[in-house]
């Protein structure tokens, strides 16, 4: 799979110079020029080009609001309906920032789901997919992070609940509470320091994804088939063909965003973070970000603190070991006939549980969401496990070839040209 | 390398403690030893700043305006501390509460200073996650909060989870009946 060499030949004297002293073309043409992608790819698999958008997105608006954003408590607020009236374009700077963050996560649970769903996590993919986690987790950090930013009254509630769930941490808890506070209370150095680490972890999370990219190169993609490229006919190479998928799902994917930029730009939000941080008053419902709520359904199922806690972090960490929980050795669910049901209530469990998170905590739904909470892990620790031992797979295709075109006919396209001579980039 | 001394003759016997595993262990040595403490002041540096410290100072509370019941709001360390005037009715009922009713065992006087009994004064931010109950709410004549339900009794109590404990006493003082000093107890300063 990792059998594609260097195919780029440098033609021009000064292209030959440059490579002889750094081979950066070189990396770049066969890892986004001649690599071999699985034919049979469907739309699912433009989403990691899409998280890639979006990062870049966060990044530049990101730099660009930081220009006139004020990080302290006093200020932080004004300065951000500063640049919503005052500064040129800062209204489409900062809601595209802030529904940047929703389209992010959106694109992001897709990208997960397909993961799921077509086995993408299993041998020899692991590191490639527990990357993937992290990168998921420092998304998690830095969206809180840059929510408390505006200093409403969700930023500083919701700062505040957060870091009371770190409290609970045993023996060192507290410390790590102050350490954040930076006083004995949710106050100016919070903010601060916020600021601080929201412009930090993006760059960590660029760092994770040139890793997370280049274990996707060392193993192949996955596909919806889920068994491995045999043949160059099984391949086509990534330009034109990812390439312009990639580009077409995003620009399609961009409508969605711009409809709510334009439209419902603060459709996602709450209101309650136009009034100024009062640490006086909470607001009488407090609810994180969507993309929080089934997290936070689960935190609140428990009675106890620390075991919300710790059944909240174990939700996320235990995706982590999906790859060594699933005895199942077919990836894709599409050949798994008792797994797919499964995994469609589990995808359902999901949703219900961030219909929960956005309740009140009382009566029915804290049931519910004990039992969606249940759910939630015996679908790794349980249904996972068993499914691979006892259920019958169906038949796999014999080549990817075959999952697209039916079993033995034969196909005239080209598949996998043989050299860099045969790209179709070099026809324009 | 002029200097010969320190590889070993190959094939020679092997010989405890050359002068490269002294220099292998003190570059480690050193190198942890050095990493500890370049981390000290950047971790340092995120703790409470001297500023910070000097502005959680104890603060004076005035209780002459406050009637029978009120609840008022007042910030010391940014924390909102409730101090509270309780009603002879709330005194009679909180002392009538029996100890097994509690999830955090404490009795009335353990709650106020003795001698002072109308006075109650705690942190305002629920034990659970920090959310600020609303006074003279739920069924115990003290607070609920409205996050997550948690209910506290009218001196701080916890009596409904998902909280905890009880909203811990801030160290204070009377100065005077009608002054109160928040932030030092009996001269001593609170940590």
């Amino acid at each position: 799979m990792s059998a594609h060499g260097n195919t780029y030949v440098p033609k021009s004297g000064i292209a030959k110079w440059f490579e002889s002293r750094l081979p950066l073309v070189g990396l770049v043409h066969s890892s986004f020029v001649a690599f071999p992608v699985p034919r049979n790819l469907n739309y699912f698999w433009t989403f990691g080009a899409i998280l890639i958008a979006f990062l870049g997105i966060q990044i530049i608006t990101g730099v660009w609001l930081a220009m006139h954003y004020q990080p302290s408590a006093t200020e932080a607020f004004d300065s951000v309906e500063h640049i919503m009236r005052d500064v040129n374009y800062g209204w489409l700077l900062r809601y595209a920032h802030a529904n940047g963050a929703s389209m992010f996560f959106v694109a992001v649970y897709v990208h997960i789901f397909r993961n799921l769903y077509y086995g993408s996590y299993k041998a020899p993919r692991e590191v490639l997919y527990i990357l993937g986690v992290v990168i998921y987790l420092l998304m998690m950090a830095t969206a809180f992070l840059g929510y408390t930013l505006p200093w409403g009254q969700m930023s500083f509630w919701g700062a505040t609940v957060i870091t009371n769930i770190l409290a609970a941490i045993p023996v060192v808890g507290d410390t790590i509470q102050s350490l954040l506070w930076g006083g004995y209370s949710v106050g100016n150095p919070t903010v601060n320091r916020f600021f601080s680490l929201h412009f930090l972890l993006p760059w960590m999370i660029a760092g994770v994804v040139v890793l997370h990219v280049w274990a996707l190169h060392v193993t192949g993609q996955n596909n919806p088939a889920g068994i491995p490229i045999k043949s160059s006919k099984d391949a086509v190479p990534f330009t034109p063909y990812a390439t312009v998928k990639d580009v077409f799902a995003t620009v399609v994917f961009m409508i969605l965003f711009a409809w709510f930029i334009f439209y419902q730009p603060n459709y996602l939000g709450h209101a309650d973070n136009y009034i100024p941080a009062n640490p006086a008053v909470t607001p009488a419902h407090i609810v994180p970000e969507w993309y929080f709520l089934p997290f936070y359904a689960i935190l609140r199922a428990v009675p106890s603190k620390l075991g919300g806690v710790i059944l909240m972090f174990s939700a996320v960490i235990i995706l982590a070991l999906a790859p060594w929980l699933d005895t199942s050795r077919v990836r894709s669910s599409n050949y798994r006939p008792i797994y797919r049901q499964f995994f469609w209530v589990f995808v359902g469990v999901c949703f219900l549980l961030g219909w929960l998170g956005a309740k009140p905590p009382e009566g029915g739904y804290v049931i519910a969401a004990q039992i969606c909470t249940a759910y939630y892990f015996a679908h790794f620790l349980i249904v996972m496990p068993l499914c691979g031992l006892f259920e019958t797979p169906t038949k796999l295709p014999g080549s990817i070839l075959e999952s697209v075109t039916g079993p033995g006919k034969q196909v005239s396209g080209a598949g996998m040209p043989a050299g860099a001579a045969a790209a179709p980039t070099t026809k324009g | 390398m002029a200097n010969t001394t320190a590889a070993a003759p190959a094939g020679a016997a092997p010989q405890e403690g050359t002068r490269r595993d002294f220099l292998f262990l003190a570059t480690g040595a050193g190198l942890a030893v050095g990493a500890g403490a370049v981390a000290w002041p950047f971790v340092s540096s995120m703790a409470p700043d001297a500023a910070t410290i000097a502005a959680g100072a104890p603060i004076e509370v005035d209780l002459s305006p406050i009637s029978d019941g009120q609840i008022i709001n007042v910030f010391w360390r940014g924390k909102l501390i409730f101090v509270r005037k309780l009603t002879g009715k709330e005194i009679t009922d909180m002392k009538a509460v029996p100890l097994a009713d509690l999830a955090d065992k404490a009795t009335f006087d353990s709650r106020v200073k003795s001698g002072h009994d109308q006075w109650l004064v705690v942190y305002g931010n629920c034990t659970h996650l920090g959310c600020v109950p609303i006074g003279h709410q739920g069924n115990y004549e003290g607070w609920a909060c409205p996050c997550h339900g948690s209910q506290f009794d009218a001196v701080g109590r916890v009596r409904r989870g998902p909280a905890p404990i009880n909203l811990p006493i801030p160290p204070y003082a009377f100065q005077s009946d009608t002054k109160l000093r928040i932030g030092e107890e009996g001269g001593k300063a609170a940590a």
